[in-house]
């Protein structure tokens, strides 16, 4: 039983892998002021186009850089259209979403049903033989454990490093960045391209290892962008704190597979949908203290309880302040 | 002179769309060839699949009752600077109140077509709710109305599977194809022979000049669009901002809400799963190439509608999956965008040139 339970931890971490990453990416896109929509068009497109090089050339790498490099594109037409093109984020975001959408049901229909190679899990020596630990951090696969070490480099970069705090100045004050002598603009270009580079490596870590092959619209990603963007949000563009939103957002899907098996009478695609709602929720959870009725209804709790409360919410949310406001240096 | 002026901008600004276009089809091309077809062909089977005889002109009619209905109520909410991405599940409940109330008074006594009007009121009701519901998460929640709708509509759809294989289940075996169809005589009249109804195309009419005069020529009309404009100045002014873009997102269900339930009345006669069809974002996509506009609407909406038809032919005429009328859609959305991007720059730069003489 309990060895079950670790097994199933174990998945929870392998399948919150492209989550981690893609969220990060938007992590990244995002801290420097752009709002890029077009996610789950992305993980989509890169899944088919990784399952398709990975077919053709028999190769693991020529998959996973191929979805990169379509995320990467993508992200380019989207910085091309936002900033050099002065058109809304927004829409462009979501034309993108809905074309790269399309664009892997049109094109991966000629790939559908065959079987590319297959990533293998790749304990590492010694550390994998660890009680508990070794089970669930150190018996999987290569774009786990990059998953897994992505966590701390993405908060370092933002962090500590020249280039990410970079990010964080044309994300927060664009102006004060201009002014400083900061190519504004260059820089929301890179980490477009980086972030969705990051998004495009989602689609592979699908299609060559958690769920193996395409299927078209049966294949069962559509969605998951979605989601991506909402644990970003969850997660107030931090990249640990969006990770564990992808870890909880996995865990409790698991939880629902976990127990799909005790209602039978329910068919499979209604407990499918449940992180939907999940997701709103947590949503409304995270956004709720901004309210206006908040502090008004809050004030009725008895003081200690106020207290507590408004304690807590003064740690407030780090949006970036220009997130999804254009900058033109004219 | 000025008569020259606006004609010459008037072809400039076709000169653009133009560009656009062109754009598009280079861009469809270039995947044809990806995929190994030619385009020449594909397109010719295009047109041929949505103009090849009177059953697909008609059909063509079919998709563009729903898809304009509700292109014009995302102008609703776009009006008041909302992203509703949540129609798609707004159909879908207008279509489940629909089948509801058929279902329960399909042994009353009243005449058909109070029984179909009633039907297609619920089905507004529905829409309504559901869109409110986004409303709700986005004004009192502070849930940004893109994920409220989009997770609505996965939540939608998941209803209405469970009402198919669970209580309104088909006797014996529940399966996709939907819920028990509708007595014949509830069906929307159509014309003989086809499946279009001329009571559907004039719904969209009527539903066309309403929206046209609610939003032009009436103060509700010119406060959301002051909000869409900037809502803190409009609040400023005095507008109740929440109210109306709660208003807004109504009329967008409601509206939803009916093209789902003449999807109920007039097409299938029955609840099926995916009966939304994708209009829901294919008519977001409608209403920003027609740039908001009440007379391109329609227009535009058709257009998409005849690739849709056309595209249904592509799988067994030359093994192209039919997504590729939605690629063709997308991609004439994106290039139609970055041609505006295209003509500002042109413009601004034109514009300071004749500041620098």
């Amino acid at each position: 039983m309990e060895s079950d339970f670790l097994v199933g931890l174990a998945s929870v971490i392998a399948f919150a892998s492209p989550i981690v990453i893609a969220a990060i990416g938007e992590t990244l896109t995002e801290k420097s002021g752009m709002l890029n929509l077009s996610v789950n068009g992305i993980i989509l497109l890169s899944a088919m186009a990784g399952f398709v090089a990975a077919y053709q050339t028999q190769n693991l790498v020529a998959g996973y850089l191929a979805g990169a490099l379509v995320g990467a594109m993508i992200g380019f037409v989207l910085a091309f259209c936002s900033i050099t093109l002065n058109q809304s984020q927004v829409a462009v975001g979501l034309v993108l979403a809905f074309l790269c959408r399309d664009l892997s049901y049109f094109l991966g229909n000629d790939f559908m049903g065959f079987s590319a190679p297959v990533i293998h899990s790749a304990p590492i020596p010694f550390l994998s033989d660890l009680p508990i630990v070794g089970m669930l951090f150190f018996d999987h696969t290569v774009m786990v454990y990059l998953s897994l070490i992505s966590i701390p480099i993405a908060t370092v970069w933002l962090n500590k490093t020249r280039f990410g705090l970079l990010a964080r100045s044309v994300g927060e004050r664009p102006e004060a960045a201009f002014a400083r002598g900061i190519n504004v603009n260059g820089v929301r270009y890179l980490y477009v391209i980086l972030g969705s580079a990051m998004v495009g490596l989602a689609g592979p870590i699908y299609s060559l290892g958690l769920k193996p092959g395409w299927k078209g619209s049966m294949t069962g990603l559509d969605g998951i962008g979605w989601i991506v963007l909402a644990i970003t949000i969850f997660g107030g563009w931090n990249p640990f704190k969006v990770s564990l939103g992808s870890y909880l957002f996995e865990f409790l899907r698991w939880i629902g597979l976990v127990y799909q098996t005790k209602f039978t009478n329910v068919p499979s695609q209604v407990l499918q949908v449940a992180p939907f709602p999940l997701m709103i929720l947590t949503l409304v959870l995270v956004n709720i203290k901004n309210a206006e009725w908040y502090e008004a209804v809050i004030r009725l709790l008895p003081p200690p309880l106020y207290k507590l409360l408004t304690l807590k919410g003064k740690r407030k949310k780090a949006a970036p302040s220009s997130l999804g406001i254009p900058f033109r240096n004219v | 002179m000025e008569i020259k002026n606006k004609s010459h901008k008037l072809l400039k600004h076709f000169s653009f769309s133009l560009v656009a276009v062109a754009g598009a089809l280079i861009f469809v091309s270039i995947i044809l060839w990806i995929a190994d077809a030619q385009p020449g062909l594909t397109f010719q089977k295009l047109i041929q699949g949505a103009f090849g005889d009177a059953t697909k002109i008609a059909n063509g009619f079919v998709v563009w009752v729903p898809l304009s209905l509700v292109a014009g109520a995302f102008i609703i909410t776009f009006t008041a600077g909302l992203w509703n991405l949540g129609i798609e599940g707004q159909i879908m409940l207008g279509a489940i109140f629909t089948t509801g109330l058929m279902r329960s008074m399909q042994t009353s006594a009243l005449p058909p077509a109070v029984i179909i009007f009633l039907s297609c009121l619920m089905g507004m009701v529905g829409g309504a709710l559901w869109a409110s519901l986004a409303g709700i998460l986005r004004l009192y929640g502070g849930v940004s109305e893109i994920f409220a709708g989009v997770g609505l509509n996965f939540v939608a759809t998941a209803f209405s599977i469970w009402l198919i294989f669970g209580p309104w289940k088909r006797p014996g075996v529940a399966s996709m194809s939907g819920t028990v169809p509708f007595d014949e005589k509830l069906w929307l009249v159509t014309i003989p022979g086809y499946r279009l109804s001329v009571w559907s195309l004039i719904l969209v009419a009527v539903v066309f000049v309403g929206l046209f005069v609610v939003l032009k020529k009436t103060r509700f009309g010119i406060q959301i669009k002051a909000i869409g404009k900037n809502s803190k100045a409009a609040s400023l002014m005095g507008i109740q901002t929440r109210k109306l873009m709660m208003s807004a997102m109504l009329l967008c269900g409601a509206i939803a809400g009916l093209a789902g339930a003449l999807q109920v009345v007039g097409v299938y006669h029955r609840l099926i799963p995916s009966i939304s069809s994708g209009y829901g974002f294919l008519g977001m996509l409608v209403a920003m190439l027609a740039n908001n506009d009440f007379i391109l609407t329609p227009l535009v909406a058709y257009l998409f509608s005849i690739l849709n038809i056309g595209g249904i032919q592509l799988p067994i005429d030359l093994h192209l999956d039919s997504t590729l009328s939605g690629v063709l859609q997308t991609a004439l959305v994106l290039f139609f965008l970055i041609m505006n991007g295209v003509k500002q720059r042109f413009l601004e730069k034109a514009e300071r040139k004749q500041d620098g003489e």
